[in-house]
């Protein structure tokens, strides 16, 4: 087995609210080797997005560690979070957060401007004509549906070449038809570029295309499994023929 | 990444570029709130300038003269032959108050006149219509009169016009003299003829004030520092005075910058007030942005690398309404000086200040950066967070954000700095810092208590669509309060205006109404006394009061000669209470509107062995540090008379009778030269002018004051000073609704959202608008009511405290003021929001999709 990219060991995370302490994350740990991917699902308030956010830097533990890629997130500050993610992560997200000030191809390319890359539009021209709107390199988030904005957030997913991938609900606000398109772009993007890929999801037949399901519930981690899905399964999923 | 890369990091220009690219008209809207303010100053200063450069250039001309010296009394031999001595080119001038009588129409006027001997002025000239009438009035029996005097009473130029015992003929109208501007007039119409006609107009009798003045043209340049030191043993020991060019520039320029930085203090309030606008607007624009400021986290972009991109929108913001600002205020500037032309005396050119719009920019800039720090500095905790959950409880935060504490005394000491910067004194930066912020600290509570008054006593019984309308106030991200502060201000400043403006016209009109005396009759001689009390009879009218006035001066306190006492400037003793000539009364009783506080009053001096006790106002006795026992003696037109302090009187200044600093008991003043004010009461204006034409044509060296031409005075001298001020507070007003316009816009998409929720849910057209309408009439309606509160509150603490008079507001103007404010922000409310009822709720529906 190779080496984890993420390491989560003991997490625990509390909100306080007036006098009131509420437990959402209680002493979850587990490990997810790189390459791999994996789904962490649960019914609603079980504490998978705050689960997604501590492991990719975006909220600090109250206790317990986040390793990623070796760097123990922890002990950064809020700045050099930012940059490890810039760095080594990928984002979709469930509302696609693209920036409605900025054309689809500006969205894509904001990752490698923020690293100080320069020549990063024909990366950006060429992924969004990988996932299929090579027309619409100038087109404003309002102007595109809901499946057009979650392919730009793919493209831009993928750009900085992440080493991870987290995706929160990534079809959570699209229809089972436009779903399918964009679940089946990410799964083949994810194994072209080689990414570890970590889904927060409630769809199960989603979380059973990933090699392992984490289940949560009531902030606690209630099973771990390996799934029977491989890439050859993904392979024959993607087929159009088939 | 330091903070040098961070600034010029090319991403964080690109994005803050991209992402204004959007939204870019409504940015420049934000920017408007702060135009008008810095066009304010920049008019104002560049004006100023205008102004320094044309007294500089003018300076001569606005004396006529390279030097004037002048005295109260003729010149005596030693000051002849002083005046002979300083040779040049010389020109005489006798300046005193008299009647002047149109023949034609039976006219009669107090005038200021001036009678001529030279070619004075001799730099620069009178203008006058015809022009030529201000040469050829020298000529002969003519007289060169004040064109509003003429207007006033229906004469033209060829009519002729009686002063003292000589009838002139009118050479012209007089338009402007050399160095005094319009305002000047309003102080009394002026009335030139020449010398050679003023022994026959019998007007210069003992006891008349009257100036005497020569004026000079050197031949050669003549050092003014030579020539002062000269001057100056003459100024105390005859009392006289004299101006140069260069105190003539002096004062001038002082006068003038007092007027332009007052102008620019009321401009910078503007620029304040769209400052506090700006913060608004942009304290919205960021809580909008707050999702793509977290996405932006997420992708990796630093909290300092957010803060910068947009605080590089805010400051272009800076910039373009700074950039607009200047451009208007150079067009303002041309509008100036016809706004301020009765105050000018001099003739102003035109020209851009570019130091003005260095400093309109800077100003904008700063002011900007100053107030939007404050919204900004809250992107740098922006958790990226927000990206995956639209809410989530942030830590509490137990440290002091040391940052912001700073922005905040940045914030505070910048105002003081740029309002040092448009004011004289760090004493008057500071005064007008902390009385801006009381201001705004009073208007930001009364606007906080009466909306929460509005929301706590609105009637639940109303219709829906009323309490919709006042619910719209308080919606998320609403800008109520800076617009309750930026209209209530405007409003505050023309309320209060407005209202102390009534106050002393009332307080005026007040002393005119009942038995108070309205006519005061002066300059009678000793032996006219019974003639003009002749006149009243045969007229019936009162002889209310008939008093002897005798003028002197101070020649020593306690022993000690008024020019050593003016020389210790240590002793705290004002220069005019020393200097100044007393005109004193005798009588052994108090007048009504007097009280004895100290001592008794004398009434009679028994002989010359007697002690002469006098009896003074309290005031003056203050200014001279004088009290009960006090040895002074007067000098009573060259015969020195020693008197002691024999009690104080608080005398009531504001009733229309003569009443004097010093009163003398009888048996003291009674062979002393003197002349007589008589006070009567005349019960409408035709039995005034019936008496002034009959005592004028009896007696032409007795003038008379009627109460209705001081009030007309007034009542003009305040108008043209209210002018200006309310022009000046447009500006606030004209801002308050910029920011109204900003704000409108920037909850434009919120306001959409609203209106087409309420047409989906079934609500008319109609409906939406009147709830939209209400919501203006509700924000119009707070601004102007917290505005006249504190107009209230300000002109009665001016009128109990300073002018010591009643506080009695009339309603109709005041509701006029109420209904204008309420009028404009529904008119641009409106404008803002057209088209929002009009869009179908699919085509939100669809967006929000």
């Amino acid at each position: 087995m190779s080496s984890p990219i993420l390491e989560v060991r003991h997490l625990t995370r509390t909100y306080h609210s007036g006098d009131r302490t509420l437990t959402v994350l209680k002493e979850v740990t587990f490990a997810i080797p790189t390459g791999s991917t994996c789904a962490i699902v649960g019914p609603s308030g079980s504490g998978k997005t705050t689960l997604l956010g501590l492991c990719a830097g975006l909220d600090r533990a109250s206790s317990g560690s986040v390793i990623l890629n070796g760097i123990a997130l922890d002990n950064l500050s809020e700045d050099e979070r930012a940059r490890v993610r810039n760095e080594l992560v990928g984002f979709v997200f469930q509302n696609f957060q693209l920036i409605p000030t900025l054309t689809a191809l500006e969205n894509v390319m904001v990752p490698l401007e923020l690293r100080g890359e320069a020549k990063v539009r024909s990366e950006a021209v060429r992924l969004l004509q990988r996932v299929g709107l090579g027309d619409r390199l100038q087109h404003y988030p309002i102007q595109l549906s809901g499946g057009e904005q979650q392919r730009v957030a793919l493209a831009r997913a993928f750009i900085n070449r992440p080493k991870i991938l987290f995706a929160d609900e990534p079809t959570g606000n699209l229809d089972v038809e436009t779903s399918a398109h964009v679940v089946d772009l990410l799964f083949e993007l994810n194994r072209e570029a080689g990414t570890t890929l970590v889904l927060v999801s409630h769809d199960l037949d989603l979380a059973q295309r990933t090699q392992r399901i984490i289940r949560l519930k009531g902030g606690a981690i209630v099973s771990d499994q390996a799934t029977q899905y491989s890439f050859a399964d993904e392979e024959d999923a993607m087929a159009p023929t088939k | 990444m330091t903070n040098t890369r961070i600034i010029f990091n090319p991403w964080v220009w690109k994005t803050a570029w991209r992402d204004s690219r959007t939204h870019r008209r409504r940015m420049i809207l934000f920017s408007a709130a702060i135009v008008l303010g810095i066009a304010a100053l920049v008019a104002i200063r560049s004006l100023g300038e205008d102004l320094e450069r044309a007294v500089d250039t003018q300076a001569k001309s606005l004396l006529g003269a390279d030097l004037m010296l002048s005295s109260r009394q003729p010149f005596n031999a030693e000051l002849q032959a002083f005046i002979d001595s300083l040779g040049g080119e010389q020109a005489r001038e006798v300046r005193f108050a008299s009647m002047v009588y149109f023949p034609k129409t039976g006219g009669t006027r107090l005038a200021r006149i001036r009678s001529l001997e030279g070619d004075y002025p001799f730099y620069g000239e009178f203008t006058a219509e015809p022009q030529s009438a201000a040469h050829s009035f020298k000529n002969g029996p003519f007289a060169l009169v004040e064109d509003a005097l003429l207007l006033q009473y229906d004469a033209q130029p060829g009519d002729s016009l009686k002063i003292g015992a000589v009838m002139f003929a009118v050479a012209g109208r007089l338009k402007n003299v050399p160095g005094e501007s319009a305002a000047d007039a309003f102080i009394g119409p002026r009335v030139y003829f020449p010398m050679r006609y003023l022994e026959q107009t019998d007007l210069l009798q003992r006891g008349s004030q009257v100036t005497y003045s020569v004026h000079f043209k050197f031949n050669a340049p003549v050092n003014e520092d030579s020539l002062v030191a000269r001057l100056k043993p003459l100024r105390e020991k005859y009392r006289i005075s004299y101006e140069t060019v260069a105190t003539q520039k002096e004062d001038l320029g002082e006068g003038m910058r007092n007027l332009y930085q007052f102008l620019s203090l009321v401009g910078f309030i503007a620029l304040v007030l769209g400052s506090v606008g700006v913060a608004s607007a942009i304290h919205v624009y960021i809580k909008q942005k707050l999702n793509t400021v977290a996405v932006l986290r997420c992708l990796g972009a630093s909290g300092k690398q957010t803060f910068v991109i947009f605080l590089i929108q805010s400051l272009a913001l800076g910039l373009i309404g700074s950039g607009l600002g200047v451009l208007l205020g150079i067009y303002l500037q041309s509008l100036l000086p016809k706004v301020l032309s009765d105050f000018l005396p001099v003739q102003i050119a035109i020209t851009t200040s570019w130091s003005a719009v260095a400093e309109g920019l800077g100003l904008g800039l700063g002011m900007t950066l100053f107030f939007a720090l404050l919204p900004l500095l809250n992107l740098r905790k922006i958790s990226p967070l927000l990206a995956i959950r639209s809410f989530f409880e942030e830590q509490r935060e137990t440290k002091r954000d040391w940052l912001k504490v700073f922005a905040y005394v940045a914030l505070l000491l910048a105002l003081v700095i740029f309002a040092r910067l448009q004011s004289p004194s760090w004493r008057v930066a500071l005064g007008f810092s902390v009385g801006l912020a009381i201001a705004f600290g009073l208007l930001f509570v009364v606007a906080k208590l009466l909306m929460k008054a509005v929301k706590k006593y609105f009637p639940a019984s109303w219709s829906y669509v009323w309490r919709q309308s006042l619910a719209n106030l308080y919606r998320p991200q609403n800008q109520t309060l800076t617009m309750i502060l930026a209209l209530g201000l405007g409003t505050f400043l023309i309320a209060t205006l407005l209202l102390v403006q009534q106050a002393l016209l009332r307080q005026i009109k007040l002393t005119s109404t009942g038995e108070q005396p309205n006519l005061v009759l002066f300059d009678i001689q000793t032996d006219q006394k019974e003639g003009v009390a002749e006149i009243l009879r045969a007229q019936n009218l009162p002889l209310l009061q008939q008093v002897p006035v005798v003028t002197m001066r101070l020649e020593e306190i306690n022993g000690k000669n008024v020019r050593e006492i003016q020389k210790d400037t240590t002793n705290g003793i004002p220069s005019w209470a020393l200097r100044r000539e007393y005109r004193s009364s005798y009588r052994d009783s108090l007048n009504d509107n007097e009280k004895l506080i100290a001592g008794s009053l004398q009434k009679l001096v028994a002989g010359p062995e007697d002690t002469i006790r006098v009896s003074m106002d309290e005031g003056i006795a203050k200014s001279l540090r004088v009290n009960l026992g006090d040895e002074i003696v007067f000098d009573v037109q060259g015969v020195p008379m020693k008197t002691v302090v024999g009690s104080l009187r608080e005398v009531n200044w504001r009733r229309i009778m003569p009443s004097f600093y010093i009163l003398f008991p009888h048996g003291a003043l009674e062979q002393a030269p003197q002349f007589h004010v008589l006070v009567t009461r005349v019960p409408n204006a035709e039995s005034s002018a019936r008496l002034q034409r009959a005592v004028v044509q009896t007696f032409p060296n007795v003038s008379a004051i009627d109460i209705t031409l001081v009030l007309r005075t007034a009542d003009n001298i305040l108008s043209k000073v209210a002018f200006v001020i309310r022009f000046m507070a447009l500006f606030s007003i004209l801002t308050g609704l910029t920011v109204l316009a900003g704000a409108v816009i920037t909850s434009r998409y919120q306001r959409l959202q609203e209106s087409v929720l309420l047409r989906t849910l079934g609500a008319s057209r109609k409906q939406v608008l009147k709830i939209m309408t209400l919501e203006y009439l509700f924000l119009g309606g707070l601004a102007a009511l917290t505005g006249l509160l504190l107009a209230f509150a300000g002109s009665w603490a001016l009128a109990h405290f300073v002018f010591e008079t009643t506080f009695a507001p009339e309603i109709l103007p005041t509701l006029v003021i109420i209904a204008d404010v309420v009028a404009l922000t529904i008119l641009l409310g409106m404008v803002n929001s057209r088209g929002l009822v009009d869009r179908s709720p699919l085509e939100i529906l669809r967006i929000e999709a």
